[in-house]
């Protein structure tokens, strides 16, 4: 992929970060699967996280929305700290959306029904424009013409664009990917992938899990990668790739191409 | 995937298969299989019926069901419309009939309830509450059921007699005559309390539909509790008393050896309630456990990531797609609450099966007194099936 594909950044450096995580650190058990992490996002940052299987990189990304519970350390997201308090949460969770492998889209619903539950619910919108914004963001990611029937009888592909469209209709300041494409046919990626780089079009803040290096080439500010717990090596998507520092890397981006 | 909708194959028919005769062809096969079974299953019929009437001619059996306008001559000890020994068979029936409606409806009640409180303590993370749970669900579920049928009411009939009655509270007795409870006199006015109050929960329910329209449109959710609280309180009350409040208190009291007064249940109903509820109450516990179970945690988390709080996540998301699975293996419960009830001959309840059999040994016609509980159960079972399957094909999923 040539340099010319690149989106153009629109990080804005100069306001506070959109995430911070300070010292974050979290055991299963006696499992230490993050081990003090710092990272600060920027608004409007597109980070891709990546690192071997059992690295830490989903922990880590849904520490932010407080699926899971950090031990030790500080997490910030868009101005509110992560605590106990539910309000807090309610309020980080309402700003943060989130894409999962499994799509997890709700089965007894419409997708229609999937896309403005949120929004009823939550953000307390009559109907009418719930679901004027869910056709919406469905037009976006052009599947407007499966409103109305069930996850069940939609392609792996469309399910996942479904999910994006469900997490865009709670307008989040914040989107996280957790391996978006990894449960889906190879026809199937490029849909997805394509719906992302729409989306980082927009200026959206992004946090993505994925191994797709040309998505992270194309998209990323920044790559993160991580492993056994630890962010290993950060940096701009060529020259982490190109010229990696530290062994660990090395070996993981030969296992990566090899597989291509 | 393509897209159906401009596909050109999409509402063409398959061409037909011709039926080739053949051992070979599966439909051939079908075919001979489904004669065989429809031959098999008449003739046994045949066989049963016409070696029943032979046999009743034989021994000069009366058939027919003459006998239902007889007198009945039968005690009944618990009855929910007036019946007197000197009442007919037919009335005697149906007091059965309601005795086994009234403790199966009661019992599926107050199982479901207590079923569905213990299987979501089963999931507890509370360590002794998740255990204790288990244990009780253990040991309900691996005791005949008869056998505790027969402990529940060897302790009520071990409890100490009239006169040193457990008495926790005014007008409340615990005895070897059973449980007495204190009430007021019914009168005309509380039947119309009793009618507002069911119009009130109708209201209730239509209010909260107009309520989630209202929400749909302008995006604001409302509470229901004030409306109902009117409705299915304040306004029978207001009704009552506006009648002249009549209240006439009716405590139960000693006189002589029994008491005077207040409400009865009857040891033999509480052992018979106790023990049905107790036992389907520790499998449905399991069913609802599984049900919950069933769904993913990527739909609670799914859910709670577009900020749903954990009870919206409960009752829009997991509940919908936990009941789809817990329906029909509770419809299985509920129709065993209802034939388990006529276990209660073995303790003295006098449901349909105890008159019934007291019936066919006083009459001599069995054929009968069998055919009638037969009707019965079949009539009720039916009914809960239909009416839980309607409910059940209402939530199904659609896929593909």
């Amino acid at each position: 992929m040539s340099a010319a594909e690149t989106l153009h950044s629109s990080v804005q450096t100069n306001a506070p970060p959109a995430i911070s995580l300070a010292g974050v650190n979290k055991w299963f058990g006696a499992l230490h699967v993050l081990r003090d992490i710092n990272l600060d996002i920027a608004l409007g940052e597109r980070v891709v996280v990546c690192g071997p299987s059992g690295s830490g990189k989903s922990t880590m990304i849904r520490c932010i929305n407080r699926l899971e519970e950090h031990q030790q350390g500080k997490i910030v997201v868009d101005g509110i700290e992560l605590s106990d308090d539910l309000k807090s949460l309610d309020a980080i969770r309402r700003e943060v959306g989130m894409v999962f492998q499994s799509f997890n889209l709700f089965p007894h619903l419409t997708i229609l029904e999937n896309c403005t539950l949120a929004p009823i619910w939550v953000r307390k919108m009559p109907k009418k424009e719930a679901e004027a914004l869910a056709m919406e963001y469905l037009e976006r990611v052009r599947i407007p013409e499966q409103a109305l029937k069930y996850p069940g009888q939609l392609s792996g592909g469309q399910q996942q664009r479904v999910a994006i469209a469900r997490a865009l209709c709670m307008k989040p300041k914040i989107m996280l990917f957790d391996e978006p494409t990894s449960a889906l046919d190879p026809e199937m990626i490029k849909e997805v992938l394509d719906t992302m780089v729409m989306l980082a079009e927009t200026g959206m803040t992004m946090i993505c899990v994925t191994h797709e290096m040309g998505f992270a080439r194309q998209v990323a500010d920044r790559v993160v990668f991580m492993d056994r717990g630890e962010i290993v090596e950060t940096g701009e998507p060529t020259a982490l790739f190109e010229n990696p520092q530290t062994e660990r890397l090395q070996l993981f981006l030969s296992q990566i191409l090899r597989g291509h | 995937m393509s897209d159906t909708a401009i596909d050109p194959r999409y509402g063409t028919k398959p061409p037909k298969r011709p039926l080739r005769l053949s051992w070979g062809d599966e439909r051939v096969r079908g075919i001979v299989y489904q004669i065989l079974v429809v031959g098999i299953v008449g003739s046994i019929a045949y066989w049963l019926f016409s070696n029943t009437m032979h046999n009743l001619e034989v021994r000069r059996i009366a058939t027919g069901w003459g006998f239902l306008e007889r007198e009945a001559g039968l005690p009944i000890a618990e009855f929910l419309i007036p019946y007197d020994p000197t009442d007919t068979y037919l009335r005697a029936l149906q007091v059965g009939v309601l005795n086994t409606l009234k403790v199966a409806v009661i019992g599926i009640v107050l199982a479901t309830i207590l079923g569905t409180i213990l299987g979501v303590l089963k999931l507890s993370k509370n360590w002794l509450v998740s255990r204790v749970v288990g244990a009780y669900i253990e040991i309900v579920r691996d005791l005949p059921l008869l056998l505790q049928l027969l402990f529940w009411y060897a302790l009520l009939q071990g409890l100490p007699g009239p006169r040193q009655a457990i008495h926790p509270a005014t007008g409340v007795f615990l005895s070897n005559r059973g449980l007495k409870l204190p009430f007021f006199e019914w009168e005309g006015p509380h039947n119309w309390a009793l009618l507002l109050m069911l119009i009130g929960a109708v209201g209730t329910y239509f209010y909260r539909r107009a309520a989630r329209a209202k929400q749909m449109a302008d995006g604001q959710p409302r509470a229901i509790w004030p409306a109902a609280t009117v409705m299915m309180l304040v306004v029978p009350l207001g009704a009552w008393y506006a009648m002249g409040a009549p209240f006439t208190p009716d405590i139960p009291a000693l006189r002589g050896f029994n008491f005077q007064g207040g409400l009865t249940v009857s040891p033999e109903f509480f052992a018979l309630l106790l023990g049905l509820t107790l036992y389907t109450a520790g499998f449905i516990a399991e069913i609802v456990r599984a049900g919950i179970l069933s769904v993913s945690q990527g739909q609670w988390e799914a859910a709670e990531a577009l900020g749903l709080p954990r009870g919206r996540v409960m009752n829009l998301v997991v509940l919908p797609q936990a009941l789809r699975v817990i329906i029909p293996p509770m419809t299985s419960q509920f129709l065993n609450i209802t034939k388990n009830s006529s276990l209660a001959v073995a303790i003295g309840y006098q449901d349909i099966v105890s008159i019934a059999n007291t019936t066919l040994n006083q009459t001599g016609q069995a054929i009968e007194g069998i055919a009638i509980i037969m009707v019965v159960y079949l009539t009720i079972s039916l009914s809960i099936s239909l009416f839980m399957n309607w409910y059940n094909s209402k939530i199904a999923l659609v896929e593909r």
